[in-house]
């Protein structure tokens, strides 16, 4: 099959599939890992030979009792399914973000948009939470995503007012104007509802450990719609590479695409921060670590930080889990802890380039 | 092979008019160069044509109105190279080279087997086979102006437009750039408009010259008829002679005022 001319075969192509293998297999390494390790339940070895027992056709005595199972499926899964989506959301948000606004330093979190979610879920929270139980579909998220929206708008809108290169530094630097701002109105709205700060405050910090199969099923159906639409749009975001002008010229109706990856990755954004709170730095730490090993085309970066986003929060959760154990450090300080220098890092390279 | 015809085509920015009742028709397969000083409206036309500013007035293609609306259906006609293309150093050059298909591929699919095709013919008639897996941030200036070449013609449109084609290159790439697009624009019947600033390239490649001054194009046709010292004098404020060689190429020869 090989041609003479193989040289157009794009070469990524196989290294994009070891990639994939390995990250598939580092998937469910870290998903296992995950359910294997917390303060209750059964010992750690325990779990994998139990979940063998429980394959069809299978008998092993692994000594785990059903109420030390039971801590596995509806404690730990839970937390490992909830840190998948949450992890591979941020991480194809933040890579789209770079991708449509043309900045490498975008993400979620420094567009101000999770801190927009916040105060979104924020808001919901103060007006009686309780009473919006019954509902058929739960406000949370979609409050959020109200308050994203603006967040995103508000940056993107100040970033480009105030620089016509829309440099991308402006675009940050708007992006830390509206989360101070957004925090301030979260913060006076705390004190004025004095009786759910220890409730939203363990929020804020990203929390995966209280996770329930229920909120997997509140995000799940906004994680997929979301990461449906944004890969059906990499070819695109490539396109939009060589900016403005020649894209349109390359007939790329470049408002509708801007606009409907901006909505996509602000929705799916904030279903994630409504369940797990603000948890930093994923959509920065991930989508660049995928560029260095398959290279800067959205068409790989995408699915990739999807699948890598997955692994990075799962990994990242068992450390929240076991540093201060028994009590739980946050996961948003466990992201934070490793993005913060490697922000830093990315301001560094980037100068250099300039 | 098409035509491509303004009508009326006027432009203004915030008001201020840049181009007005621009009128002409470009044959099938000719070379035509917008000249005249800087801010006589030569980028604006092709940026019109190109769909990058709004106007009034008509641009056509083989007497078809170009709409509006469908970027889509202009960039399968229209292929566009701005002066400075904005090269995303991090992609490879097989990568560049595809954005040009955007306008062919459906909204939401990937390229097909005839996309490669066109791709590989491409980059194989430019010469850039060697490089396709290059970063184009490592390509010379020479190489990035085939690179650019090579997406335009990758959309296979009839009507190619041409921004100083030649503003970042010495004069050996310069003459290297134009007679690729002199030659492709022969095996492959495209209308080419360009807009450029050396004068005697401009009346040695192109067919017909267009001289613009404040939005109006004020003469029109063969480089000896438009490239006259009076003329240039007269709009770009210029002081130069005009040499004609045996061959019929009109040279222009810009004077020192201290001498002579």
């Amino acid at each position: 099959m090989l041609r003479a001319d193989d040289n157009f075969v794009p070469r990524a192509g196989t290294r994009v599939a070891y990639s994939t293998l390995v990250s598939f297999a580092l998937l469910t390494i870290a998903v296992l890992v995950g359910t294997m390790i917390g303060p209750a339940g059964p010992q750690w070895w325990r779990v994998p030979i139990e979940l063998i027992n429980r394959l069809p056709l299978t008998s092993v005595d692994s000594g785990v009792s059903d109420a030390d199972w039971n801590i596995v499926m509806q404690i730990r899964m839970p937390r490992v399914v909830l840190a998948v989506l949450v992890g591979a959301m941020l991480s194809v948000a933040g890579a789209s973000y770079q991708g449509v606004f043309r900045n490498p330093l975008v993400d979620p979190y420094l567009l101000g948009v999770a801190a927009g979610a916040g105060l979104g879920a924020t808001l919901v929270f103060t007006l009686r939470r309780s009473a919006t139980e019954n509902w058929l579909i739960d406000p949370l998220p979609l409050a959020a995503f109200a308050g994203g929206l603006i967040a995103v708008f508000a940056t993107y809108m100040i970033g480009s007012a105030f620089s016509k290169a829309r440099s991308t530094a402006t675009l940050v630097l708007a992006g830390i104007a509206v989360t101070s701002l957004t925090t301030a109105v979260q913060t006076f709205v705390l004190q004025r509802n004095n009786d759910v700060v220890r409730q939203v405050y363990s929020w804020i910090l990203g929390r995966l450990s209280s996770a329930t199969w229920g909120d997997v099923r509140l995000v799940l159906p906004y994680v997929v719609f979301s990461c449906g639409i944004l890969l059906m749009h990499r070819r695109l975001l490539d396109v939009l590479r060589v900016g403005d002008d020649e894209a349109t010229a390359l007939g790329v109706n470049i408002r509708r695409v801007r606009l409907t990856v901006v909505l996509a990755a602000t929705l799916g954004t904030s279903a994630a921060v409504a369940v797990s709170g603000l948890i930093g730095f994923v959509g920065i730490i991930v989508p660049h670590t995928v560029r260095l090993i398959v290279g800067s085309s959205y068409r790989r970066v995408l699915p990739l930080s999807i699948l890598c986003g997955a692994i990075f929060l799962v990994l990242a959760d068992i450390p929240s889990r076991v540093l201060a154990d028994p009590a739980e450090t946050p996961i948003g300080v466990v992201t934070a802890f490793f993005g913060a220098p490697f922000f830093l890092l990315l301001l560094r390279v980037r100068k250099n380039q300039v | 092979m098409s035509t491509l015809g303004f009508c009326d085509l006027t432009i203004s920015y915030d008001g201020d008019s840049a181009v007005r009742s621009f009128n002409n028709l470009v044959n099938s397969g000719e070379w035509l160069c917008l000249i005249g000083p800087n801010g006589a409206g030569k980028s604006s036309v092709l940026r019109a044509v190109a769909g990058l500013v709004k106007y009034s007035g008509s641009v056509a293609i083989d007497q078809n109105e170009v709409p509006a609306t469908s970027a889509k259906w202009r960039a399968q006609n229209i292929a566009y190279v701005p002066q400075t293309p904005l090269i995303p150093e991090d992609m490879t050059v097989y990568e560049y080279v595809l954005l040009g298909r955007n306008p062919h591929i459906k909204h939401f699919a990937s390229e097909t087997k005839q996309d490669v095709d066109v791709i590989e013919k491409v980059m194989t008639r430019l010469d850039l086979t060697r490089f396709a897996h290059r970063m184009v941030g490592t390509l010379s200036g020479g190489e990035r102006q085939r690179l650019v070449i090579a997406r335009a013609l990758a959309q296979e449109a009839p009507v190619l437009l041409l921004d100083e084609p030649t503003a970042a290159l010495d004069i050996g790439h310069q003459q290297q750039a134009l007679e690729l697009v002199d030659v492709l624009r022969r095996e492959r019947g495209l209308t080419v408009v360009s807009a450029m600033h050396d004068l005697t390239l401009a009346g040695l490649y192109a067919d017909r010259l267009v001289l613009m001054h404040q939005g109006v194009c004020v003469a029109s046709g063969s480089a000896q008829s438009v490239l006259r010292s009076e003329t240039l004098a007269e709009f770009y404020g210029v002081s130069a002679r005009v040499h004609h060689e045996p061959d019929g190429t009109v040279v222009v020869i810009p004077q020192r005022s201290s001498s002579n």
